[in-house]
């Protein structure tokens, strides 16, 4: 039986101070959504807690009744993961926000969910320390949405994802228990939950403490920009840097639009007639950096760059990376609207696929930007849209759908760090068979039998299951 | 083989319909299944019955991109098979796993969890690893994760079977991310007490040098210095210590991987503490690997006896090799982080199929 607003309310005010619960309809605007505000919902209330103990109350309510629970951090997310479910409680952990120790021997760093990513890394700077994920919403995104989307970052080839650098955290089951999952060791007896549940959208659990592995600060780190004017010569430029042997920190990738809106928005010193740039970031030892910066100054050359050139200090390098950081906002500038897509795809296949785009981008009238982590393979097409054109806005999704299901075509995957939410569930079907997504769905009672936690993202109903709920509504 | 930069050697033969209709008649019968690789890690766990599924035979490499830094094979290839391909352009598998007188399969190394010193700066198995396929408990043949550095589509079920050692399902095919050889690799070694290394240890893994192992053991300090030339020599300047010959250098570490040092020698129970690389000198007579990370030590004891010694240090302990392999070999798990083994175990495994028991007994 669903309780309603003003049950909920009365139940929420016996385990919660009063300034605590948000439960009208304009102070709650600001949660109806998270970075993809195409996707927008309001919650019946949003609470923000203050004590774990106080979380572990509300989300036993919430499984007593099968109230619908979606947790948020900072709302920064990219997939609409946090976006709120009509009949149920967003719980904010944004009061969660204390760095509770550092330490430095260890190389670690114990967290509440809600302490900014950046945050972790300022304040281990004194012990020349970071904390190595850096998703480009980093000044602002927490350490527990981070969590939820296993996000990356532009250093991932070489210092990993958000899995490769959580050590353990704590954790309330959707029965309100809670437990320690992984250890302040390297490894501990059991399942590896870790890895089942970073990532998991929130789906699984709530995090409500962790510990961070932190890294020494390299001590040198410079950036060899290469400018193409092919860009199928600057993948094999790509390729060739790893077949010599060497993981730059940062690999990264924009094509000819990109660079010209990234250059006219920071005046970063791209070239803006070449079709692909190249940033390698080398990092480590003062001697390992001269080495590798003087290998891959020869090979851009060789691999016929039209222009390559390496900062010479840390201004040179911050303005380097600043046209890239500033691209999405960049590219925001030359349209009235861009839609980011976030597919990963094997390297080889880069040309192909941009092939592949350009046509589909005629086919629809949309022009796209590229940006890509091309280390990794993730690739980001920006789709420049005007939200205000009847029809635009449904023709630059489906436009964004086919894009995905091309990269699940050349052996890649549907999201590389944005996650699934509300956003690709369509496309989980192009990635995975009925079977495989019945099997997430036993993994999902597993953890939380009520389906309290998100309900209705990451993992989409199976086809027969949708039929069925299509004849019962049309009865 | 070839040599080309792009190499997509597929080698070897699927044996995977013969995987799937063993399980469907172990499915049918409710009869428990023993997973075996190269039999090669028949000590670790505890000692289950079972009929034997064999997926020694299921072998090969599917494909492996050297520019991608990606290899994909299956289940049953010895390591040593994937480990010489790899030289040949100059890559490896970073997480250094033992490879058991070439009798270890990727599988098994998986299930395992095995990872060796280079472990807390390149990575564990689990850490590589970027897909799975693996069967089932309903014979359902799925894949999980995928071929690429980056994907969070779908809860990650590839990872997840990392120390799970074969209970959660048969590991067909394993995706994973190698990396390129160093330059140059170099062995420093250090007459200290074990209190000494551990201070030494905290203060040199501060800082960015390029460490690749670090292993205690008998009052010397051995460590591990690998990657640009430049980078290795001016580490080596600047810590001191004495620089062992190449040879002997490998021998060493091998020796550590493999456990063939004299240490490991002998018949008492080897247990396994798993712990922060900072913790204090637990037992002057341990083998400190992992920067410090990971402890050995043989004694005649019981589980709960050095549960209760590592307790103050944080550490949890398994018991590895010998000992009372009927009994539990990790230490209880609280109820509720109990539950969800259970229920995880249930989602994949709903007839308990999969070797029942190896985990803990009541898995």
């Amino acid at each position: 039986m669903a309780l309603s607003k003003t049950q909920i309310l009365a139940e929420l005010v016996s385990i919660l101070p009063r300034h605590c619960i948000i439960s009208d309809e304009e102070t709650q605007r600001p949660y109806e959504c998270d970075g993809l505000s195409v996707y927008c919902e309001m919650p019946l209330v949003v609470v923000l807690p203050e004590s774990v103990s106080q979380v572990q109350s509300v989300i036993r309510l919430c499984h007593q009744y099968g109230i619908p629970l979606v947790a948020r951090g900072a709302g920064t997310g990219l997939c609409a993961g946090a976006m709120p479910h009509a009949e149920g409680i967003v719980l904010s952990l944004a009061k969660f926000n204390r760095i509770l120790e550092i330490d430095p021997d260890a190389r670690t760093a114990r967290v509440q969910p809600g302490v900014r990513n950046l945050a972790i890394t300022e304040a281990a700077e004194d012990y020349d320390l970071y904390y190595a994920p850096d998703p480009s919403s980093q000044i602002a995104c927490t350490i527990g949405g981070n969590i939820a989307e296993n996000s990356g970052g532009v250093h991932c080839l070489k210092y990993g994802l958000t899995i490769h650098n959580i050590l353990a955290f704590d954790m309330l089951t959707a029965e309100g228990e809670l437990v320690t999952i992984g250890h302040e060791g390297l490894d501990s007896p059991g399942y590896d939950l870790l890895s089942l549940l970073i990532g998991s959208e929130g789906m699984l659990g709530v995090v409500t403490e962790i510990t961070v592995k932190l890294l020494p600060k390299p001590e040198k780190a410079q950036v060899v920009m290469a400018a193409f004017d092919d860009i199928e010569i600057a993948g094999e430029a790509v390729a060739g840097v790893i077949a010599a042997g060497i993981i730059p920190g940062g690999l990264e990738m924009m094509d000819s639009y990109a660079i010209q809106a990234a250059e006219e928005y920071c005046h970063a010193g791209y070239p803006t007639d070449a079709e692909a740039l190249l940033l390698c970031e080398i990092d480590g030892t003062t001697e390992e950096v001269q080495e590798h910066v003087d290998r891959v100054e020869a090979l851009f050359h060789q691999l016929g760059a039209i222009t390559v050139r390496t900062s010479r200090n840390e201004a040179e390098r911050m303005l380097l990376w600043k046209g890239r950081k500033s691209a999405f906002p960049a590219v925001g500038r030359i349209s009235p609207d861009y839609y980011c897509m976030d597919g990963t795809i094997p390297r080889s296949r880069l040309a192909y696929v941009l092939k592949r785009m350009n046509e589909m981008s005629a086919h629809y009238g949309l022009r796209v930007a590229n940006v890509f982590h091309a280390g990794d393979g993730n690739l980001h097409p920006l789709i420049l849209f005007d939200a205000n054109v009847p029809g635009e806005l449904e023709k630059t999704e489906e436009f964004g759908g086919k894009i995905l299901e091309l990269c699940v075509e050349v052996g890649g995957c549907i999201t590389g760090e944005h996650g699934v939410g509300v956003e690709k569930l369509k496309q989980m079907h192009a990635q995975f068979s009925e079977e495989e997504l019945a099997q997430f769905h036993r993994v999902k009672d597993a953890f939380d039998s009520r389906g309290i936690l998100n309900p209705g993202k990451g993992i989409p109903l199976l086809k027969r299951c949708q039929e069925y709920r299509s004849i019962e509504s049309a009865k | 083989m070839n040599n080309k930069t792009e190499t997509k050697t597929e080698t070897g033969k699927s044996r995977v319909t013969d995987l799937i209709d063993q399980v469907l008649e172990a499915k049918s019968r409710h009869e428990p299944l023993k997973i075996v690789g190269g039999g090669s890690k028949d000590f670790l766990g505890r000692k289950t019955n079972g009929k034997v599924l064999s997926v020694r035979d299921h072998s090969g490499v599917v494909d492996y991109s050297p520019t991608e830094l990606v290899m994909t094979a299956r289940a049953g290839t010895p390591l040593v098979e994937l480990i010489s391909l790899l030289d040949q352009h100059q890559q490896m598998l970073a997480f250094e796993p033992p490879v058991m007188n070439g009798q270890a399969t990727l599988g098994g190394t998986l299930g395992a969890n095995c990872s060796g010193p280079a472990r807390p700066w390149r990575g564990s198995v689990r850490d590589a690893v970027l897909g799975v396929r693996l069967i089932n408990g309903e014979g359902q043949h799925l894949r999980f994760g995928g071929v690429v550095m980056k994907n969070v589509a779908g809860y990650d079920l590839s990872r997840a079977q990392a120390g799970a050692m074969g209970t959660l399902g048969v590991i067909t095919e394993v995706s994973m991310k190698v990396l390129p050889k160093p330059a140059l690799e170099k062995t420093l070694v250090f007459q200290l007490s074990q209190s000494e290394a551990i201070e030494k240890l905290c203060k040199w893994q501060r800082q960015p040098k390029p460490l690749s192992g670090a292993v205690w053991v008998n009052g010397q300090l051995y460590l591990r210095v690998a990657g640009a030339e430049q980078a290795v020599e001016g580490t080596i300047q600047q810590w001191g210590g004495d620089v062992i010959a190449s040879e002997a250098s490998q021998r060493f570490w091998s020796s550590i991987k493999e456990q063939s040092h004299e240490f490991f020698g002998g018949t008492q129970p080897l247990w396994r503490i798993s712990l922060k690389s900072s913790a204090g000198v637990v037992d002057e007579n341990m083998l400190l690997d992992w920067g410090g990370a990971l402890r050995w030590t043989r004694q005649e004891a019981s589980l709960d006896q050095i549960a209760q010694q590592c307790r103050p240090f944080g550490g949890l302990v398994s018991l590895y090799r010998d000992g009372d392999r009927e009994a539990e070999v990790h230490a209880p798990m609280p109820e509720p982080l109990k539950r969800l083994h259970q229920q995880l175990k249930q989602s994949l495994d709903p007839y308990g199929i999969f070797n029942p028991g190896r985990l803990y007994s009541w898995l």
